[in-house]
């Protein structure tokens, strides 16, 4: 009786990796997903905090897709080590801060040391030739093979017959002919095979499922970096890079105003970790002032503050400020005008 | 068997799911874990993470702003 083979897959929740799955698991072999959280993944957070959102149906895509082809996913917190993948990337950022193929690079030496410890025989991606301009590239897939130490035991199903044969293929674990040679970035063949597979519903975002790569978030990290003066965060400062409207009156201050209700909640939880401001006189936003101020400048906050009210054409508005132990005091301030608020301001 | 809370108030989806993950792997067949959530996504997100795992999900409920959900751990 033969070894039954096990392959960890990548599982992003897009349709790609799903497809890698089902052609692998269509050779008898034993697959289980693994699925990476780096703190910058698009999963509805944004849904999860507006109001106006909550009620909108919801899934974790890489669980659902799991569900769908009915395999064990291992999802991963990689948020601290991630980020010297962010702050350094060997091979450089993509057209906003995406480290794309640094990514790919440790994504797959997380997977493979999974695999080791867990004595599966290789790994599996739903990686297509061509289809990404940084980390799927003829040169650059090689590279993470290369780099995250697992050479030829990274098999990617769908590429795969224009790609150098690899373990699995050569010890006859699964047979090169029922593989894939999908490449560029078409997605034709990529729906055809879902149907041929019975697939009626999956994941619209290949690969949009970072926010690194949305050009407003990137502008809004690399104003953080810039006015810490090094590339460093937490990761309630990339959260909250993803909720609010962000003003940045001074190099050494911005402020972070709801836009909504379920945000002005959601801002409410850091109240211990940052000074705050509430319109009191009139329906308007709670905001977060981070960064150390003067008196002078936090007058200049609420006036700021005061223009995102409903009152913002009254003669004077009242809010509330609080530090971050709760001391609370009363401010009187005019609205700024829009001139007062310029545009390079707003991130 | 023992039953156990883990709170997971302000956390976004997927660190609900991986808090419930890291603890099921520390957890008897049979032991309750009950999770108290504040992303409703939750209320999706862990039967799943159940359901593709082999833990039952015993309840789930929402009062005001709070989700909770609670499991068995499954034999594997």
């Amino acid at each position: 009786m033969s070894l039954q083979r096990k392959a960890v897959a990548l599982v992003s929740g897009g349709l790609d990796s799903m497809l890698a799955v089902r052609v692998i698991q269509e050779q008898g072999i034993h697959v289980e997903g693994i699925n990476f959280f780096t703190g910058f993944c698009v999963e509805g957070h944004t849904h999860a905090i507006r109001k106006k959102d909550r009620d909108k149906p919801k899934r974790n895509n890489a669980l659902w897709t799991a569900e769908q082809l009915g395999i064990k996913l291992h999802i991963v917190d990689i948020i601290e080590e991630y980020k010297d993948v962010v702050i350094n990337p060997k091979h450089g950022y993509g057209a906003n801060l995406n480290p794309c193929l640094d990514c790919k690079v440790f994504m797959v030496r997380k997977a493979r040391e999974w695999m080791e410890q867990h004595g599966f025989d290789f790994i599996i991606t739903g990686e297509v030739v061509g289809q990404r301009p940084m980390s799927q590239r003829k040169d650059t897939m090689p590279v993470v093979q290369h780099e995250s130490g697992v050479e030829d035991r990274l098999l990617r199903p769908l590429s795969a017959k224009n790609l150098p044969e690899t373990l699995p293929e050569r010890e006859g674990w699964v047979d090169r002919e029922r593989l894939h040679d999908f490449s560029g970035r078409s997605r034709k063949p990529q729906f055809a095979l879902a149907r041929s597979f019975g697939f009626t519903d999956w994941a619209t975002p290949a690969g949009g499922c970072c926010f690194l790569t949305d050009a407003h978030y990137s502008t809004k990290l690399a104003d953080l970096w810039k006015s810490r003066g090094s590339k460093e965060y937490e990761m309630d400062d990339i959260m909250l890079l993803k909720v609010g409207r962000h003003i940045r009156p001074a190099e050494h201050f911005k402020l972070i105003l709801a836009r909504e209700e379920g945000e002005g909640k959601f801002l409410q939880g850091y109240k211990r970790q940052y000074p705050t401001l509430q319109v009191t006189s009139h329906g308007g936003p709670f905001a977060l002032i981070d960064g150390e101020i003067s008196d002078e400048e936090l007058m200049q906050a609420a006036t700021i503050v005061a223009r995102y009210s409903q009152g913002r054409s009254a003669e004077e508005v009242t809010l509330e400020y609080a530090d971050t132990k709760g001391r609370s005091r009363e401010l009187l301030v005019r609205p700024a005008s829009p001139e007062e608020i310029p545009a390079e301001w707003v991130l | 068997m023992s039953r156990e809370t883990i709170d997971c108030r302000r956390l976004l989806c997927p660190m609900p799911v991986i808090r419930v993950q890291d603890r099921v792997a520390e957890m008897r067949a049979g032991d309750e874990l009950e999770a108290i959530c504040t992303d409703p996504g939750a209320l999706n997100d862990i039967p799943a993470w159940c359901r593709i795992n082999g833990h039952e999900v015993i309840g789930t409920r929402s009062e005001d702003d709070l989700y909770f959900v609670t499991l068995r751990v499954g034999l594997e």
